[in-house]
């Protein structure tokens, strides 16, 4: 029993593509768990055990961070965007679209990870060059586009948002 | 991939987290940005029964100028380090460090105070700081205490921090005129981490030769070592390509670094003479062009 | 055959992917996000031992925690084994059974298996079993397990040896009596990891009707069912297996796994569905591995160049336990040795070995990259011997397209070709000149550069059949069935293009559907670049029968002879009277309503499985351009130019997808993938912190390019395309970098070019006195 006290669960409230929620959960739960799980929302993936995969890259207080490595607890207060938070009344955000456009996806395992990614990279550098985008995709693998459709999506998305910061 | 149970506790003083570290005694860990203590955690390779989370601790983050002392919170995250215009003015060898470790990702939740105090192996800000001299301000029960990087790494993932301190502050002394620094990076092609990397801060007299040079470099030992017999052999001699490249020569002299499935040691105790080069090089090159 | 239609330019065009908006959306639904109430979670104990007995497990703990409903060891699932169907004569087949019993035999075995009511519970338990092990010497490197007095991997067994299997065509002794030259090598192809982002997993249901609904991330969802039924002695009939979004596989999600019989067996026990979800570093060791095989070959050749004949020796790594597929890789080079080349004499032995490592099987490539790798370096280390020029010896020795379909030296028929074509256009795209005197120039400046070609064929298609029903529906909508399920290939997209195509439809008319045991007739699935040869290539012939089938049906409705009705868009017309028309909906009213011509079934779906009997030889011509860093080792990639060559091209952009995927993996394997175990056996590169990918910041620019040569033989024309870049970039890389360190004397190094590895060749041959330059 002693345990159980010890490890208690704790109350959080986050609010997540725009809807807030208050849960209690187990200290030890995942931030993409909790997501996934605990939300329904499963579209940030698990593709390792070590966060070099970026497949569960979502964002916290606007920036891109692996929702693996992160304690749902330490979310408490936090605002979250997921990839099924970027479509607008159903039209798909430009980067969303860009994917589709230039086929950078095959399997579409990896492919909400890196639209975060990508996403969060176009709000801080609205005109990236291939270089900028292929370093700022490092912390995301694909194993079956290769990365040169990814990069060119990125390229259409930034082009289509006419180099312009879409704050959102 | 699933840590083992434990409690979690947010702290939101500095004081408080001392208490609480001296409460729960071994069994606690801080928590920073948990960007080494999460991985190991869902690997089961750490098991604390009690997480105190510093992130909830107010007036830890953030880059300021302190005198003559450049003063970064232990909470800053390396993305506001390298994007700080403090330390993009003064400490370009900071950025360098800063936007090579991980990816994006990692670097908009890894705090500076958690990389020194973690003291890896591969860690990269371990050796620019030591080059940088920088000094590490701890926080025990009462009080506090100033730690300089020389003293500080003392075995890999050991540093001279007491269990019970919190790490609250880095302090780095602003170069003086004529210096540049810079640090370079051979990363781990599957990790990211650091194979071998080198750090530098050289100040250059208006006639051209070496007033200090202060190198350091990583992935050879336990934590990041002092490339002595550079540093000596620069001293007070012109910042020419040959004396650089002599100089870097020594560099891994009395090192013995450990040979990996990716590269021998041989290979580790050569690049890190081409990199003490290179990093000496884009030093000068920073300190002719301030 | 329908001889009227004329093609609505669906086919060859680069249609957007209509699987994409639902993944890009983030609600696509793989494995893991499907989740059902009361499911509980599989975990297991697995041992770090590569080979051991085991002395005792203790499972009291773990049975007694909070949430734990199992606790399972071999010895209470003794009678559950993997089946493995033997594939050649002879072959070993060592017992594989689902939790190690008595003793492991690789580092990453389950010894006990735990079901609790979350992850992190079964986890938990997992690491409360205690298990005591006493240590047996292990083997890892085939080569070595063959050597006298080597361990045995597998103790039951008198040797090291799976199977010796050979293939002799021609004249070999006296091909190799009239050589004036022959070159010899021996190389190595390094063992990679498939490593689809999403691991391997499994959602398993028990139905209240008593059949069991079975999710998977697989790549064949019919031939799993086939081995699961086996496996379990569970009617197959009673087992629905739905292959859901699936995170790729590049062959490596093809078999019956344990893990996912042992899930079945445990939800049929508990009565409650079970998931289990491998963690990386579980998919790592547990999932078959590729390559790892060492080549010797011998070439005899005449002094100008021609050649006589070939001898290859292929000693396999199998690693510990078989899966059905793990013994097919190696043979590979019994059909592909003499790759692009008039090889008539030829012998090849295969040796597939049993060693204290994780079982191989399919990589992407499947045998194809290592029989690329072995023949194209052979060539151009037999031009350097005989002071040619390695394209003109290429060329000397092409099967030439008027020999097709050609039967080498192996007995293997290739279908079409023009070999000379792609390298030409290979040469063209790359400036191939002006990148020798490139080289030629950095050469003169000390600095390390090599420009590389690899000429390749990549049969695909093969194993068996493949299924497809057209269904026109009562609205005239049109359904297609077929049992090669994708896993990020795009077969809704092309599959509807085709069938839209043929049967003069606009797309959306089209669904295709796959991936569910229950809904699609028996199949087989995708690997080995089959699904369009094979998938395409049935459904094709079956909606070739219903457009058969409805031109009758449209004649009899408009009283027109079926010879005059002609294909129309949205249907049929009657030639010469374009008014006359007739929509697929009121064809299929007609054939669902009774009003079909005397003596005609109703109905309108046809079913076609297909087996052509014979692969679908693809080709292509890569070149590289490379440049080492000889301070470092460091290599870059200056250059890649590939041409590939897949017959008949359905979607351009879903085929260049394709090659850059491929590419991207071969890259990997040329430069920094390996699968690396310890002197012990223990696995040195078993997590994404040691084991390297491609990223996107390594790959380099590409240059696509293709020829177009149609396959006789196949309804669509095609060739499959999705091995090619595993196939043809690493030999043209590896030749590459080897014609960069030509100057310094090395002429031989095996993948992956690590700089640290490169570095110390170097070195080492910088500390050779005659070969300084
Ligand atoms: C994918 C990935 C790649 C990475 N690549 C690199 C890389 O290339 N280079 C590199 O240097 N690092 C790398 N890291 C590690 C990363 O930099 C970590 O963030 C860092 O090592 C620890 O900082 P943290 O804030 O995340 O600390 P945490 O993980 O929260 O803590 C680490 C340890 O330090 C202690 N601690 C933290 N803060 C304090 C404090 N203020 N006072 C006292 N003790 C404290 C904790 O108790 C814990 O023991 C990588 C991490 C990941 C996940
Ligand atoms: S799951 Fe791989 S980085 Fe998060
Ligand atoms: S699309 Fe499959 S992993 Fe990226």
């Amino acid at each position: 029993m002693a345990a159980e006290i010890e490890f208690a669960a704790v109350p959080i409230k986050v609010t997540v593509n725009g809807v807030k929620h208050e849960a209690v959960v187990e200290p030890r739960t995942l931030l993409v768990y909790f997501l996934r799980e605990h939300l329904n929302l499963t579209g940030a993936h698990v593709g390792c055990d070590t966060s070099q995969c970026g497949a569960c890259t979502i964002q916290l207080n606007g920036r891109a961070v692996k929702s693996c490595t992160i304690l749902a607890v330490q979310a408490n207060e936090a605002e979250i965007t997921t990839v099924e938070g970027l479509a607008r009344e159903g039209v798909l955000h430009p980067v969303q679209e860009g994917f589709r456009e230039k086929h950078g996806l095959q399997c579409g395992y990896c492919t909400p990870g890196m639209i975060m990614t990508a996403v969060s990279l176009l709000e801080t550098n609205p005109n990236p060059t291939e270089e900028e985008i292929r370093h700022g995709l490092e912390g995301n693998l694909c194993r079956c586009t290769g990365y040169i459709n990814i990069v060119e999506s990125i390229r259409w998305a930034a082009e289509k948002m006419g180099g312009k910061n879409v704050s959102r | 991939m699933f840590p083992a149970s434990f409690g979690y506790v947010a702290a939101h003083s500095v004081e408080e987290a001392v208490q609480l570290l001296t409460k729960h005694g071994e069994d606690a860990k801080l928590l920073a940005g948990g960007h080494s203590l999460i991985p190991a955690m869902k690997l089961r390779l750490a098991s604390p029964r009690t997480l105190i989370d510093l992130a909830t601790v107010p007036g830890l983050r953030g880059v300021r100028m302190d005198g003559n002392t450049l003063a970064i919170g232990a909470l800053t995250v390396y993305a506001d380090v390298a994007s700080s215009e403090l330390v993009q003015k003064h400490l370009p060898g900071l950025v360098d460090a800063a936007s090579v470790i991980g990816d994006v990702q990692v670097r908009n939740r890894g705090t500076i105070g958690g990389s020194i105090a973690h003291a890896d192996p591969g860690a990269d800000f371990p050796v620019i700081l030591t080059a940088l001299n920088a000094s590490f301000v701890l926080q025990p029960r009462s009080g506090s205490r100033t730690v300089a990087a020389d003293d500080f790494f003392i075995d890999f993932y050991t540093t001279a921090m007491a269990a019970n301190e919190v790490l609250t502050e880095i302090r780095v002394p602003l170069p003086m005129a004529g210096s540049g620094t810079a640090y370079v990076k051979l990363p781990h092609p599957a990790s990211g981490y650091v194979v071998v990397s080198a750090g530098a801060l050289i100040t250059r007299q208006p006639s051209g030769s070496c007033a200090l040079a202060r190198v350091a470099l990583g992935g050879l030992g336990s934590g990041p070592v002092r490339a002595v017999a550079t540093e000596t052999e620069l001293q007070g001699k012109p910042l020419t390509p040959e004396v650089i490249a002599a100089a870097a020569a020594r560099a891994a002299e009395e090192t013995d670094p450990e040979g990996d499935t990716y590269a021998s040691a041989e290979y580790k105790r050569h690049v890190a003479i081409v990199y003490t080069r290179r990093a000496i090089e884009a030093a000068v090159q920073r300190a002719s062009a301030s | 055959m329908t001889t009227d239609h004329t093609p609505t330019g669906l086919i060859g065009a680069s249609i957007r992917r209509v699987e994409d908006p639902v993944l890009v959306a983030g609600k696509g639904c793989y494995v893991d996000d499907i989740q059902l109430p009361g499911m509980l979670y599989l975990a297991f104990l697995r041992t770090t031992y590569p080979h051991a007995k085991i002395i005792s497990i203790n499972t009291n703990a773990a049975k007694a925690m909070a949430g734990v409903l199992a606790v399972v060891t071999g010895e209470d699932v003794k009678q559950l084994n993997i089946p493995v169907a033997p594939m050649v004569q002879d072959q070993k087949i060592p017992p594989h059974p689902l939790l190690a019993r008595g003793a492991v035999h690789e580092a990453g075995v389950a010894v006990a298996a735990v079901v609790a009511q979350s992850r992190a519970l079964a986890q938990d338990a997992a690491g409360a079993i205690e298990v005591e092990y006493e240590a047996l010497p292990s083997v890892i490197d085939a080569e070595k397990a063959l050597e006298p007095g080597a361990p045995l991997a597998r103790e039951e067994l008198n040797s090291n040896i799976c199977y010796v299997a050979t293939k002799k065509g021609g004249d070999v002794d006296t091909a190799f009596a009239q050589a004036e030259h022959i070159c010899r090598m021996h190389i190595a192809s390094p063992r990679q990891v498939a490593l689809a982002i999403e691991p391997r997993g499994i959602v398993v249901k028990p139905e209240p009707t008593g059949d069991l609904t079975v999710w998977l991330s697989t790549q064949a969802p019919h031939r799993v069912r086939g081995d699961l039924a086996t496996a379990l002695g569970f009617p197959e009939h009673k087992i629905r297996v739905i292959a859901p979004d699936v995170g790729g596989g590049f062959g490596s999600k093809g078999p019956l796994y344990r893990e996912y019989v042992l899930a079945c067996h445990l939800a049929l026990k508990l009565g409650r569905p079970i998931k289990w979800i491998a963690t990386r570093s579980e998919d790592f060791v547990t999932t078959i591995q590729g390559r790892d095989q060492a080549m010797t070959s011998e070439l005899a050749l005449k002094k100008d160049g021609t050649i006589l004949g070939l001898k290859v020796r292929v000693v396999a790594n199998l690693g510990a336990y078989l899966y059905s597929s793990t013994a097919g890789p190696p043979q590979r080079m019994m059909g592909m040795a003499p790759g692009s080349y008039q090889i008539q004499n030829c012998h090849v032995e295969v040796v597939a070995v049993f060693t204290n490592t994780t079982p191989t099987g399919p990589y992407r490539g499947a045998g194809r990259p290592e029989s690329v790798l072995n023949i194209e370096r052979l060539i151009d280390k037999a031009a350097k011997e005989l002071g040619l020029d390695r394209l003109a010896m290429r060329r000397k020795n092409f099967i030439r397209p008027e020999q097709f379909p050609y039967k080498t030296g192996v007995g293997v028929e290739y279908d079409s070709g023009d070999y000379e074509k792609s390298l030409a256009e290979a040469m063209r795209l790359s400036d191939y000149d002006k990148l020798i005197r490139e080289r030629d120039a950095a050469r003169g400046r000390g600095e390390l550069v090599g420009v590389g070609v690899s000429t390749f064929v990549e049969p695909s298609g093969g194993a068996g059949f493949e299924s497809g029903t057209v269904r026109v529906e009562r609205t005239g909508e049109i359904t297609v069935l077929t049992g090669s399920s994708s896993h990020g290939q795009g077969h809704e997209t092309s599959y509807a293009q085709v069938i839209a195509d043929k049967m003069h439809v606009s797309m959306d008319h089209v669904a295709i559907r796959h991936g569910d045991t229950l809904a699609i007739q028996q199949g087989v699935g995708t690997f080995g670049s089959r699904s369009m040869v094979m998938g395409g290539g049935s459904m094709t012939l079956a909606a070739e029968r219903v457009i058969q089938k409805a031109r009758r049906i449209a004649a009899h409705l408009v009283e027109a002879a079926p010879e005059d009705m002609m294909q129309a868009d949205g249907g049929f017309a009657v030639a010469g009277v374009p008014e006359k028309k007739v929509t697929w909906r009121q064809i299929a009213a007609a054939a669902y309503g009774g009003r079909v011509p005397p003596g005609m079934e109703p109905g309108l779906q046809e079913t076609v499985f297909f087996d052509p009997r014979r692969e679908a030889w693809g080709f292509g011509a890569h070149v590289a351009m490379v440049r080492i860093d000889r301070e470092t080792g460091k290599p870059t990639i200056e250059k890649l130019v590939l041409v590939d060559d897949c017959g008949v091209i359905i979607n351009p952009m879903i085929v260049e997808g394709q090659v850059h995927g491929g590419v991207a993996q071969g890259l990997g394997e040329a430069l920094r993938e390996q699968m690396l175990f310890g002197e012990e056996g223990q696995a040195l590169t078993g997590t994404l912190m040691n084991y390297a990918v491609m990223r996107a910041g390594d790959m380099p620019h590409l240059t696509v390019g293709e020829t177009i040569t149609p396959n006789p033989f196949n309804p669509l024309g095609v060739k499959g395309v999705g091995e090619a870049g595993t196939n043809g970039a690493p030999p043209a890389v590896a030749n590459a970098m080897m014609d960069a360190l030509a100057p310094l004397g090395i002429d031989h190094i095996d993948m992956p070019y690590t700089a640290p590895k490169l570095w110390e060749a170097i070195r080492q041959a910088e500390r050779r006195p005659a070969a300084r330059s």
